[in-house]
């Protein structure tokens, strides 16, 4: 192949530490081991040429399908040649705990089995690892019965295949073979950083491997709690995060990739692989919301561990373990995704100020209190510290939650969140899970960020709530005065703003753009902001029709496999920006959710109006729920 | 062997050990808390953990001093710069060997093959214990430092 394929014919697999990324045509094109933020040793996805890959597919032209099987992320390619049909079973063995002690599990493995259905195939593996983004140079040495061997130091890289492979003239090594109806070779990956190595046999063990993946994603899948009419593309939602979740400590990455662009062949390219806390109570909202009671804990609990270094100061980002992310650096001897250049990796933005992220964490820390969490003493001491920041930095300009590498704003969205922070103080302490904390200190200056907000956010000629205090463009963050309780989403303000948004940061059916300088920069509709048009309308700003249609327009933007990256070009309906993103599918959770409770609340309405109608003629409209 | 100097150099050294890290803690050089580490092996509650863990930790500070004591009388001789060097081999050990093992003792931790499950666990410390901060590795061996220093500088061998 000598073209990038697009974004969206990716599908990814995952193991709970680590994700690749497998295209439709049979190539993975994207495996960091052993952490999502290690260098890579397949990078194709970066360049064709030098980030290696490997590949198997069918050696005839075929024609591709492809899902997940059920409620799983074990992914199954089928290729239909003019001689038969093989399916592509690629997954990275997932198993409880007690399951894995009654067995030596590789430190990290990636499973490849190809099962002949129909007729007879020639089937054409090539595996061509380079690691450290294709820097390292390394040998392949054939070891015969043990495998393809690479070892690095310590580390040691293990291909075993029941498929003879030989150097190939490209690079790597590659091996063919025809299988009949009923046949299948099977293909194992493992990466180990201590030795001796876990060298799992092929054959029967492959299939348990696979039963056992099936049953446990299966099972987690089962357990969300979410019965709308939109389960399936909720749960393959769920499941994407899953695979951004970093198991040992809880922590979620915003997407398991680098620089794929915003704008094919430009350079708004970034390392996603780290830890935004901005998405911290969008995420909780939703793992909650979904019943996923064990993770959302993980995840808070990972939150407030990560932040307890530099509190009562916090970044924007941290890694899977909470530690600063690395400095910005450029990899020139990559291409980078179709030309995209440069290929970056860590992220500048850990030198920002966001101000909104005091906001976050805090309303995280609420879904964490609803679902009758508790809070010890130290959690409590630095809440009421990360209240006392805020009341003496609020009117200070930031970065803002986009991030723009310029000037710092004064950002309606960063205040609000500011004006989020000491609200949910407040009202943690007056249901009495919060000690100590000043409370006329924090409803004063609560209570002057919210004139701020009203007098210097809203502006009258436009007639909508702006990007910045007392600007006149337009950012589609502030509908979520809406979302966090500062207004109701059928006041006429917000709709006013909603209306101004729509119209000038549209982009077609259920997509908007983040803000007007998207349109400059030539970036995509944000798929996140897309998804806010539906859980706007849920919340009052529209009816259950309007909202319903907005939800489907968005939704439709996936690809194959239920999967959104973080853009969405509105001309061809193209995924752009790093893929999966944690965001985005956080978004249709979200709005997934908000569709269901306005839903509850008219058939609500409804009942009532139909219990009272002989007596009174009609219901009282139940008062708006913010959550 | 004096007793009542190995008790009272043990306790001393322990408590000044115990403050160099929560000062670690403090000044977010990191977030290794020794005593919580302890406490969670016997109950999940953080604030039942961190009491119980610093008696743990108390007894583990004597235990440990005995054997550094044990080491003064083995060498006929102790001295500060003797019982730093001590904390330092002690704590390079702990970090070198005992962080790495210390998921699969602690029936609260997770570890790096963990994986999808996730549960609320501990983190693990890893390597040097560098996953709760990178400064770490710092802080427990200049706190060992200290605390063989007290020792080997009061603690009167023969």
């Amino acid at each position: 192949m000598t073209a990038n394929p697009k974004i969206q014919d990716y599908a990814v697999i995952g193991s709970g530490r680590s994700a690749a990324l497998v295209s439709r045509h049979g190539y993975i094109d994207w495996l960091c081991w052993p952490r999502f933020d290690s260098p890579s040793l397949f990078g194709r996805l970066l360049d064709l040429r030098a980030g290696g890959s490997w590949s198997i597919a069918p050696a005839e032209p075929a024609e591709v399908e492809r899902r997940y099987i059920d409620a799983t992320n074990v992914l199954r390619t089928r290729f239909r040649t003019g001689s038969g049909v093989v399916s592509l079973t690629d997954f990275m063995p997932a198993a409880s705990e007690e399951e894995k002690r009654r067995m030596l599990w590789p430190e990290h493995e990636l499973v490849r089995r190809v099962e002949c259905e129909l007729g007879e195939v020639e089937v054409r593996a090539h595996f061509d690892p380079r690691p450290d983004y294709g820097r390292a140079k390394v040998t392949l040495r054939d070891a015969g019965v043990l495998g393809v061997r690479i070892e690095m130091g310590a580390r040691l890289i293990t291909l075993r295949s029941d498929v003879k492979l030989a150097p190939a003239a490209a690079g790597g090594v590659s091996g063919t073979v025809r299988l009949k109806a009923g046949e299948a070779v099977a293909f194992s990956l493992t990466d180990a950083w201590e030795g001796p190595a876990v060298l799992p046999p092929l054959g029967d063990l492959i299939l348990q491997k696979l039963a056992l993946t099936v049953g446990w994603w299966q099972r987690w899948a089962a357990r969300a709690s979410y019965t709308g009419p939109y389960r399936d593309q909720v749960v393959r939602s769920a499941l994407a995060l899953k695979l951004l979740t970093y198991a040992p400590s809880g922590a979620m990455i915003a997407a398991p990739t680098t620089s794929l662009p915003e704008r094919v062949g430009g350079d708004l390219n970034w390392d996603y692989r780290f830890c935004w806390l901005r998405d911290a109570a969008f995420t909780a909202r939703a793992l909650f919301g979904l019943g996923y009671r064990e993770d959302a804990e993980a995840f808070v609990s990972w939150m407030l561990h990560a932040t307890r270094l530099t509190r009562p100061e916090l970044r924007v980002i941290y890694d899977v373990f909470g530690e600063s992310n690395p400095a910005e650096t450029e990899l020139p001897h990559l291409r980078g995704y179709a030309g995209s250049s440069p290929v970056r990796v860590g992220n500048a933005t850990r030198d920002q100020l966001q101000l909104d992220v005091y906001g976050e964490v805090v309303e995280a820390v609420t879904h964490f209190l609803r679902s009758g969490g508790e809070l010890d003493r130290e959690t409590q001491a630095m809440l009421r510290h990360f209240g006392g920041y805020v009341c003496r930095h609020w009117r200070e300009p930031d970065n803002g939650i986009w991030e723009p590498r310029d000037k710092r704003q004064h950002y309606t969205h960063s205040r609000l969140l500011c004006w989020v922070a000491l609200d949910r103080l407040l009202g943690m302490h007056r249901l009495g899970r919060l000690g100590g904390i000043p409370v006329e200190d924090f409803t004063k200056h609560r209570d002057e960020i919210r004139r701020d907000i009203e007098d210097r956010g809203w502006n009258p000629a436009l007639e909508s709530y702006t990007q910045v205090l007392g600007g006149n463009t337009l950012d589609a963050t502030v509908l979520l005065l809406a979302f966090l309780g500062f207004d109701q989403a059928s006041s006429p303000r917000m709709r006013l703003t909603f209306e101004r948004i729509r119209g000038k940061l549209g982009g077609g059916p259920g997509l908007l753009y983040r803000y007007e300088q998207s349109f400059a920069g030539g970036e995509g509709a944000f798929a996140l902001c897309s998804f806010w048009i539906a859980d706007f309308l849920a919340r009052g700003g529209g009816t259950p029709e309007e909202a319903h249609r907005a939800f489907a327009a968005t939704a439709a933007y996936a690809n194959d496999v239920g999967l959104f990256a973080e853009e969405i070009d509105p001309k061809t309906g193209d995924a752009l920006g790093n893929f999966p993103q944690a965001f985005t599918h956080v978004g249709l959770i979200n709005a997934a959710l908000s569709l269901a409770e306005r839903d509850e609340r008219e058939r609500h309405l409804v009942n009532g109006r139909q219990r009272t109608a002989p007596a009174a003629g009609g219901g009282e409209p139940r008062p708006e729920v913010h959550r | 062997m004096n007793w009542g100097s190995w008790l009272l150099w043990g306790f001393v050294g322990t408590v000044v050990l115990t403050t160099l890290m929560a000062g670690s803690q403090r000044l977010g050089l990191s977030r290794m808390n020794l005593p919580y580490l302890l406490g969670t092996i016997f109950t999940p509650d953080r604030d039942r953990a961190k009491l119980v863990g610093v008696g743990v930790h108390f007894v583990n500070g004597w235990l440990f001093s005995l054997v550094y004591v044990a080491a003064f009388h083995a060498w006929g001789m102790s001295s500060w710069w003797l019982g730093a060097l001590t904390g330092i081999v002690h704590a390079s050990f702990v970090l070198a060997v005992g962080m790495p093992v210390l998921p699969g003792m602690h029936p609260r931790m997770a570890n790096e093959q963990y994986g999808p499950t996730v549960v609320r666990q501990l983190e693990p410390p890893g390597f040097l214990g560098l996953h709760y901060g990178v400064r770490t590795p710092v802080s427990v061996l200049s706190s060992h430092a200290v605390f063989g220093a007290i020792l080997g500088g009061f603690y009167p061998v023969g």
